[in-house]
């Protein structure tokens, strides 16, 4: 078989072709530009490469969906573009976090000198030096590259390359503390171990489903369990090969492949490494990977489950329903009992998956009589992501913060009384929270409303009353938190610090869409309605 | 074009609350009191245009979220004009009795307070007008925010903290349970071909079946939380017993009555065939809140506690006329609703003077109010003879109501529940006995002084409006009337006919 220009269909994959090379690009800047001149360099690339890739992305979308670009690897459809446009726009905010240097006496928030041992005299030396490692910027983007991959690949072998291009860098990422730098760097050693055995489990899915369906395509597998074949095949030859394939070799490759995506949804029981991870990783990159990670793992795996395995649905609910219940209640139970706020905030995240999961399961689709122009479990989904973003960005930024002389104050005692420190910071926290709790009148409640009506539809009305339930014992900590703010006597030390002009955008960014999405969420739910249906 | 005046009712009081934010003082407090005053005033001139045929008024309909089908849409009955009186008027009271509390007790800040009241007013605007249910669905739950800062920050008991999150979490619990059943609403209309959430639109679809009846037990858990009605009051006792006074009387003279509103606007409205299905348990549970909330009102010995229980054998009453079924009791729910929020706010608001010139709201504390403090008092009697429905007072006419309408169709349920006025006597009557009465204590001789002139003023035109109603009651049934004919019909039943037993010789 021969390939043409017109099977790869480059255009498309433009807004992914120019973050691979910019930060390809950023790599020969570290080794060839003098040091004081990289972080400059790096930053203005960085964001032309965003700009020029969110464009063409806008563009692209406009003009409706596309037919398979890349050999049909990839799938250009609109839930890929909602997704890249969102990767992009909150890749753009953490990456402003990432660029801070006034909170932190002008440094950056990573260590000076990874390939330093911590607590030696080279790093202090580097510390002095006031080194600092301008390669997260070319890190970042290589993770967006595996990402906006990951959310559009139609092929398994692809979708694996594309998960480890996103995890390899973020694993890095995670160890780069400046301060606390032996908790970092375990939080790097266990995510990377972690996630290498996911990336097994999930290799040996993929390789199962090959085996029972003889494709890695996505449509392919889910010829195969359907029974019909696909188009330019010979339909006799195609039955002589699946006949025969055993159910359970079917099952157990989709248990497996499960397995990977969940781990990366951070679900449990897959979750484990996530509070670690994410109270060891600098703030800023937990907030990179809390809300990109976990998107581009929500739209693969729909895209997976859907598209490959929709057929095989029945027999996939009830798993994921049983994951969905356990992951919703693991998150939001843990939370309560947290004392440190970025703890807090990963078993939030977790609690999130849960509601992710909840609409997964509902599959409201048109391909289970969902009408043509209402909202589906993919746009919702979407539509959540888009909520959850904004608000998880301005946590995080928050949290950056509220300083005392040793670094970040996460301990929630720290936090007593910040309302008196500064009215405007615990509002806009208070007002994340409740956006993170899903109260009406911001943006957390209508995307809360989408996945729960997906659910609803799909016959899941029981599933959703657990859900409801479960947002009621999340409420909980996430109230705890305002009561600390908001009715306890400040204490001594900790205080809230002035910062930069990036992550103040984040916070104003975060504070506007979530009131904004809240009251008038319309628009963006028509947005997200475009992207409703894979094309498989 | 027409001007939008339910909207502009909501929006002068959130304009209000948002001018607060950047005033603070004395200066604070008079332009707080300035906008509910102007609101006070847009809600009588809604009395003054409304027609006294049925059916919404000033209606204003704009597409908010078309995806979904939900509608910026406001309307006025009734029903929703009684209870925007209601708000409108407790206000500007409420504000004076508090005037300058959070400078003395050193809880919160005067601005913080003023525009927390008009907050919360704002919000419960829209949820009394809103005629769409993701709308009215959105602002029920807002109106929690500021009553739960209220709680919380104004309160005066060391537990306020907990009181507030205890609050916040029982409503919550019931709001997201609602939450369901809203999605439930879009989930039935969406598969119906047209997503809404109209309520006319809604109640065209019939819901019924085991649908109607999930989905109304959704609204119905959600209202009787809000309420509150037993078992489910329990967070009711501990916010007043805690909470600032005049947070107090908002929390219970205007917050729960959404849940009776909501329960006529909703659960009635939207499913008449569950709710005629559900008569048997709502109306036990109606009667146990009577009988329970009286009897723990006789044993409580903080007068806080005691007029919270109070309300909730009240709104048992009010639960009682609705689900009776009849226009008489009906109509006397509704009225109860008002009458009922103005002698609580009357309880609570000299209560909180008590406790501000005593420290506490034990009732041992007390004693011989009466002779060092007359008009204080008086006042507390006045109020108190209002809440066990004295003829003459307003009250009398809507309990009556509820009772007569209760008995033509429900006789058994209707003398069980007239066991609660003997038990209302009972507790208010023994509570003024041991405050009021008896020797004065040293702490209460050398510390309760009578109403100031700005106190007397915050609650005079309150008695005054009690009285008038009590004696005169028909302007306000001339508005509530129609809207409980019109829910009667929605639901589908008539009144039943008295049986005459014809005389034999």
């Amino acid at each position: 078989m021969s390939i043409t220009m017109n099977d790869l269909a480059l255009p498309l994959l433009l807004p992914i072709i120019i973050i691979f090379a910019v930060a390809s690009v950023q790599v020969l800047i570290e080794a060839l530009v003098p040091r004081h001149l990289r972080h400059a360099i790096q930053l203005a690339t960085t964001y032309a490469a965003l700009a020029a890739a969110l464009v063409l992305t806008v563009l692209a979308w406009r003009d409706g969906p596309h037919p398979m670009a890349g050999v049909d690897m990839i799938s250009v459809d609109g839930p890929t573009h909602f997704a890249w446009v969102l990767l992009l726009l909150f890749g753009a905010l953490a990456l402003l976090t990432f660029a801070e240097r006034r909170l932190y006496g002008g440094v950056s928030v990573f260590a000076p000198q990874a390939a330093a041992v911590p607590g030696t005299v080279q790093e202090r030396e580097a510390h002095e030096a006031r080194v600092e490692h301008t390669e997260v910027y070319p890190l970042a983007l290589f993770a967006l590259t595996g990402m906006m991959l990951f959310v559009s690949a139609n092929n398994l072998l692809l979708l694996f390359v594309a998960l480890e291009i996103m995890s390899l860098p973020l694993y890095l990422l995670s160890g780069l503390a400046r301060r606390r730098r032996l908790l970092s760097q375990e939080a790097a050693l266990k995510y990377f171990m972690l996630g290498a055995l996911s990336s097994a489990f999930f290799l040996m899915g993929v390789a199962l489903l090959f085996g029972v369906s003889g494709s890695f395509n996505l449509s392919g597998i889910n010829a195969a369990i359907t029974g019909v074949a696909p188009a330019g095949v010979d339909p006799n030859l195609w039955a002589t090969q699946i006949a025969g394939v055993s159910p359970v070799l079917l099952y157990a490759g989709l248990g497996l492949l499960a397995v990977g995506m969940l781990f990366k949804l951070g679900a449990v029981p897959f979750h484990q490494w996530t509070p670690d991870v994410y109270t060891g990783a600098p703030t800023p990159v937990t907030g990179f990977m809390a809300v990109l990670t976990k998107l581009a793992a929500v739209v693969a795996m729909m895209r997976v489950f859907y598209v490959a395995l929709g057929a095989a649905r029945w027999d996939w609910q009830l798993l994921l329903t049983v994951i969905a219940i356990l992951t919703m209640a693991v998150g939001a139970v843990l939370a309560i009992v947290q004392t440190d706020v970025k703890r807090m905030l990963a078993y939030s995240a977790i609690n999130h998956a849960g509601y992710l999961l909840v609409a997964i399961v509902g599959v409201s689709q048109a391909a289970t009589g969902v009408a043509e122009g209402q909202q589906t479990s993919v746009s919702s989904v979407l539509f959540y992501m888009l909520t959850y973003g904004f608000a998880t960005l301005a946590a995080f930024a928050i949290i950056t913060l509220v300083r005392d002389a040793s670094g970040e104050v996460t301990d929630i005692n720290g936090w007593s009384g910040l309302s008196r420190k500064s009215p405007l910071v615990a509002a806009a926290m208070a007002l994340m929270m409740l956006s993170c709790a899903g109260i009406p009148l911001t943006a957390g409640f209508m995307g809360k409303w989408m996945v729960f009506a997906s659910a609803v539809r799909g016959g899941f009305a029981w599933l959703v009353v657990i859900g409801v339930l479960m947002s009621l014992v999340a409420a909980f900590f996430y109230l705890r938190l305002i009561v600390v703010m908001y009715f306890r006597k400040p204490v001594e030390g900790p205080e809230v610090v002035t910062p930069g002009v990036g992550t103040m955008i984040v916070l104003l960014v975060g504070v506007v869409a979530t009131v904004l999405l809240g009251i008038f969420p319309g628009p963006a739910m028509d947005l997200a309605q475009q992207a409703a249906e894979f094309l498989g | 074009m027409t001007i939008p005046w339910l909207t502009i009712l909501g929006v002068v009081p959130l304009i209000g609350a948002l001018l607060l934010v950047f005033i603070k003082g004395n200066t604070a407090r008079l332009v707080g009191l300035a906008f509910a005053v102007i609101t006070a005033a847009i809600a009588i001139a809604l009395l003054v245009q409304f027609q006294f045929d049925g059916g919404m008024q000033f209606t204003e309909q704009v597409s908010w979220i078309p995806a979904i089908g939900a509608w910026y849409s406001l309307g006025l009955d009734g029903l929703g004009l009684t209870l925007v009186l209601l708000t409108a008027l407790l206000v500007p009271f409420v504000m004076i009795a508090g005037w300058d509390d959070a400078e003395v007790t050193g809880r919160g800040s005067s601005a913080s307070y003023f525009g927390l009241v008009l907050l919360l007013q704002g919000l419960s605007m829209f949820v009394f007008t809103a005629t769409d249910v993701l709308l009215f669905y959105l602002f029920f739950e807002a109106t929690l925010i500021p009553m739960y800062f209220l709680i919380g920050r104004m309160g005066l008991g060391g537990r306020r903290g907990r009181a507030a999150v205890k609050f916040l979490l029982f409503s919550l619990a019931g709001g997201l349970i609602m939450l369901a059943a809203v999605i439930g609403l879009y989930a039935v209309s969406a598969a119906a071909g047209n997503p809404t959430y109209l309520l006319d639109e809604l109640a065209a679809l019939n819901i019924d079946g085991s649908i109607g009846r999930w989905l109304f037990v959704g609204f119905f858990i959600a209202f009787a939380v809000k309420a509150p009605m037993v078992p489910v009051h329990s967070w009711l006792p501990d916010a007043a017993e805690e909470g600032h006074a005049g947070s107090s009387a908002l929390l219970v003279g205007v917050l729960d009555k959404i849940g009776t509103f909501g329960m006529i606007r909703f659960c009635l409205g939207l499913f008449p065939e569950a709710s005629t299905w559900a008569t048997p348990v709502v109306m036990v549970l109606a009667l146990v809140s009577i009988l329970w909330g009286a009897i723990a009102a006789l044993g409580q010995r903080n007068l806080m506690r005691l007029i919270a229980f109070t309300s909730v054998s009240h709104f048992g009453f009010i639960v009682l006329g609705i689900w009776a079924f009849t226009s008489t009791s009906l109509s006397g729910s509704i009225f109860y609703m008002l009458n009922h929020g103005f002698s609580t706010a009357i309880m609570f608001l000299v209560a909180g003077y008590l406790v501000r010139r005593r420290g506490t709201a034990e009732i041992a504390a007390f004693g011989g109010v009466q002779t060092v403090a007359p008009v204080l008092a008086g006042v507390f009697l006045v109020g108190g003879l209002s809440t066990i429905s004295l003829p003459g007072m307003s009250s009398f006419v809507s309990e009556f109501m509820v009772l007569a309408g209760t008995f033509s169709r429900f006789p058994v349920y209707g003398a069980i529940a007239a066991l609660g006025l003997v038990l209302a006597a009972a507790y208010i009557l023994v509570m003024y006995k041991r405050t009021m009465t008896g020797p004065v204590p040293e702490p209460v001789r050398a510390r309760v002084t009578d109403l100031t002139a700005r106190e007397r003023f915050a609650v005079a035109p309150l008695i005054v409006l009690i009285l008038v109603l009590g004696f005169f009651p028909k302007p306000m049934l001339d508005v509530i009337n129609p809207a409980s004919q019109d829910t009667l019909q929605a639901v589908g039943v008539v009144d039943p006919v008295p049986q005459i037993v014809e005389g034999t010789n």
